[in-house]
């Protein structure tokens, strides 16, 4: 097959589901997720576009984990593609990098800090063979990038939560990817880690890398994200903050939760005003 | 099959009555642990030594995976697949009791029971501790059945097959005693090749699986270690009591350290170390099987662990609590000397404070000791202490912490100032230099200076 061919096929592939395009970090066809025969996520479809950061917001028990845990193949999907650049998980996995979420580990584990975000270069370093200098120097790197170089050799069960959320962020640093999902790594974090998370997120999109991030806090939405998915099962809406982000799609998307609704109506005025 | 049982309880209550063991000589006990007590007793030794050294090098795997209680439920599934293949070699005409067909029947149904708890777990709704409670009980249960089947039917030549349940080290010989030193050196050749990889897979085995590791591969080696040492170990400690090899020396070794390469070579060494003085004792007091001895030292390690190691030992852990409320009950002692303005301290007045304090009436002379002797306090007269100027300046530094942080509880945290003392009280003794200094500024902003002392 020449070059020649692969561009029409992808072309021809291109017009049959015309939003899908090989530029985009993520395209989501059709998804849906079930646990124990009860839909989790219902026919989500949705492209991420190139270097952006994007939020994926909604009420508790939306799906916005379940939506990250199945497009890495950690959550069986019932139906529905997902591709990564145009190509399969499997292919492009080597550009992707996770953050999970921080209680899904037990930090009681024999190992400090800099283990942790070594765990990120294995991939790098391949099988069998020890972390050499080269890796942890790289490592230590990742380690600065989130303040944390201090606390390198620290054990990880003598880290507060915010710095235990650092900690899993170097190690996706450490995975030099193009493309990042991070599972609420906002939950529950100090103001300094806060700080340093934002930061970590604004040098990722200078370098022209892809981040998808489950966040609770609409608040900071329209000050840290590009763009927003709006999920409660399904996709209410997807696009530039600027655009999506609205009162009309938070009602939607939380229905009558009031407490919430007045909290969204505040974020969107202080994002109107911080555009003007 | 009921009545060999009651028989087996009755021998052992007998020998436990009747404890008349002549305890063994000094040249004896040398003799046996150096390795001089005779060919078969040496057998014996090396054979649970390297047993040791396996199961807690495999072990560790087991424990950060949180699969301890699984390798229970695999040795106890061991038993039907015993019978089974001792059933199966009579009727082919070989020789029932030979040892790689009776561990080949082990290990199947071992693997398969440790299946029954991955099948029950993924297409029901219960946990893993229930399904393994289920599994331990009905395999060990079907075990017991064949086994009173095979001793009704050919009562003679399946005598021995319940060595299994509770081990027969002295039954060893010295092949077995090879076989454990190659899978020792197995598991630790295995252990430092992947030492990476499994660590990995413990931790975080979704972010693994995201890396791109085949995380159920990485799994299936961990357990296929556990499989091997627990079947290998059957016959010298029992399918009852192995599971303590795989758990009580990596459990002991992760008091000691915080770093897992260490932890797996502590983890082996204790496992070895428990192996070796077990099997020495029970070979020097007759009629003590060896698993059971092995077991009580692994047991005796752990113990001295919990209580006596440095960082993560229950005594440290308590010398440390008792440390933090000495300090903080002298900067309370010194705070109110500071603020109080006298130089002296009269034992009334320490008598209040520990009344106000709630502190226990053995608390107040340790106190007072401690201060003395690092210069805090000094005797003035019978009845009244004297404050030296060293303590005078940090009764200061504290009644200075307290009210910065009052005043930032009062206007940044919008604490109302009748409830500020409370929680100030608390939090005046752990304010780093750090924060002390960040709170400076945060109320100099403010307009609100806190003179230094």
């Amino acid at each position: 097959m020449t070059a020649q061919q692969t561009q029409q096929d992808s072309q021809s592939l291109a017009t049959t589901r015309p939003e899908h395009s090989l530029e985009s970090p993520l395209s989501v066809h059709a998804m849906t997720v079930a646990y124990n025969r009860k839909p989790v996520l219902w026919d989500v479809d949705y492209d991420t576009p190139a270097n952006e950061l994007v939020a994926i917001v909604g009420p508790n028990g939306a799906g916005k984990s379940t939506f990250i845990k199945a497009c890495l193949g950690l959550v069986p999907t019932a139906s529905g593609q997902v591709e990564f650049w145009g190509q399969s998980y499997r292919d492009a996995r080597s550009r992707i990098g996770y953050v999970p979420q921080r209680e899904s580990v037990d930090w009681d584990f024999p190992v400090s800090a800099l283990d942790v975000v070594c765990m990120g270069r294995y991939r790098k370093i391949g099988w069998c063979r020890p972390v050499t200098k080269k890796h942890k120097l790289a490592a230590m790197e990742c380690l600065e990038r989130v303040g944390m170089h201090d606390f390198a050799k620290r054990q990880i069960s003598q880290l507060s939560g915010g710095q235990q959320q650092r900690v899993f962020l170097a190690r996706a640093l450490a995975q030099e990817s193009d493309l990042y999902f991070m599972d609420e790594p906002f939950a529950g974090v100090d103001a300094a880690t806060e700080r340093a998370i934002v930061e970590v997120l604004r040098a990722l999109k200078d370098q022209g890398k892809t981040v998808i991030t489950v966040h609770h806090d609409l608040q900071t939405v329209p000050e840290y994200f590009d763009h927003v998915i709006l999920l409660n099962m399904r996709v209410v809406a997807a696009g530039p903050v600027a655009v999506v982000f609205t009162q009309e799609n938070l009602q939607k998307t939380y229905g009558g939760r009031l407490t919430l609704l007045s909290e969204a109506s505040e974020a969107i005025a202080r994002a109107a005003s911080g555009r003007r | 099959m009921p009545e060999r049982f009651f028989h087996l309880a009755l021998a052992q209550s007998q020998s436990i009555t009747s404890v008349y063991d002549e305890l063994p000589s000094a040249a004896e006990i040398i003799k046996t642990l150096t390795f001089r007590a005779g060919f078969n007793t040496n057998t014996v030794i090396a054979g649970t030594t390297m047993l040791g050294l396996a199961a807690g090098v495999v072990g560790v795997f087991a424990l950060l995976r949180k699969r301890s209680l699984m390798a229970d439920a695999l040795s106890h599934a061991t038993l039907p697949g015993i019978c089974l293949a001792f059933i199966a070699a009579t009727k082919l005409g070989m020789e029932g009791k030979s040892l790689p067909v009776l561990l080949l029947g082990a290990t199947m149904t071992g693997v398969l029971g440790v299946l029954c708890i991955q099948a029950i777990v993924r297409y029901t709704r219960l946990h893993q501790d229930a399904a393994i409670g289920i599994v331990l009980s009905v395999f060990f249960g079907a075990g017991v059945v064949l086994l009173s089947y095979i001793q009704n039917d050919q009562a003679s030549s399946a005598a021995g097959l319940n060595t299994f349940i509770y081990g027969q080290a002295a039954a060893m010989s010295a092949r077995d005693t090879a076989l454990m030193a190659g899978v020792a050196l197995a598991s630790v050749v295995v252990a430092a090749l992947f030492l990476k990889e499994f660590s990995l897979v413990c931790f975080n085995d979704s972010f693994a699986r995201v890396d791109g590791w085949p995380v159920s591969l990485i799994d299936l080696v961990m357990m296929a270690l556990v499989v091997v040492v627990t079947v290998v170990g059957l016959q010298a400690v029992g399918l009852i009591l192995v599971v303590a090899m795989l758990v009580i020396p990596p459990v002991s070794a992760r008091f000691w350290t915080d770093r897992l390469w260490l932890l797996v070579l502590l983890a082996g060494v204790l496992g070895a170390l428990s192996g070796y003085a077990g099997s020495v004792v029970s070979s020097l007091l007759p009629r003590k099987p060896a698993g059971s001895v092995i077991v009580l030292t692994s047991g005796a390690v752990f113990l001295i662990s919990m209580l006596a190691a440095p960082k993560r030992g229950v005594l440290a852990s308590a010398l440390r609590r008792v440390r933090l409320q000495l300090q903080i009950a002298s900067e309370h002692l010194l705070e109110a000397a500071y603020e109080s303005d006298g130089k002296g301290l009269p034992r009334s007045e320490i008598q209040n404070l520990a009344e106000l304090r709630a502190w226990p009436g053995w608390f107040t002379p340790i106190l007072i000791w401690v201060l003395t002797r690092r210069g805090y306090l000094g005797r003035a007269s019978a009845d009244e202490y004297a404050v030296t100027t060293k303590g005078i300046a940090r009764g200061a530094r504290v009644s200075r912490n307290h009210k910065l942080w009052e005043q930032y509880l009062v206007s940044y945290a919008d604490v109302a100032p009748s409830h500020v003392d409370w929680s100030v009280d608390q939090v005046e003794h752990v304010l780093t230099p750090e924060l002390v200094a960040e709170l400076e500024v945060l109320l100099s902003r403010r307009g609100i200076e806190v003179p230094a002392p």
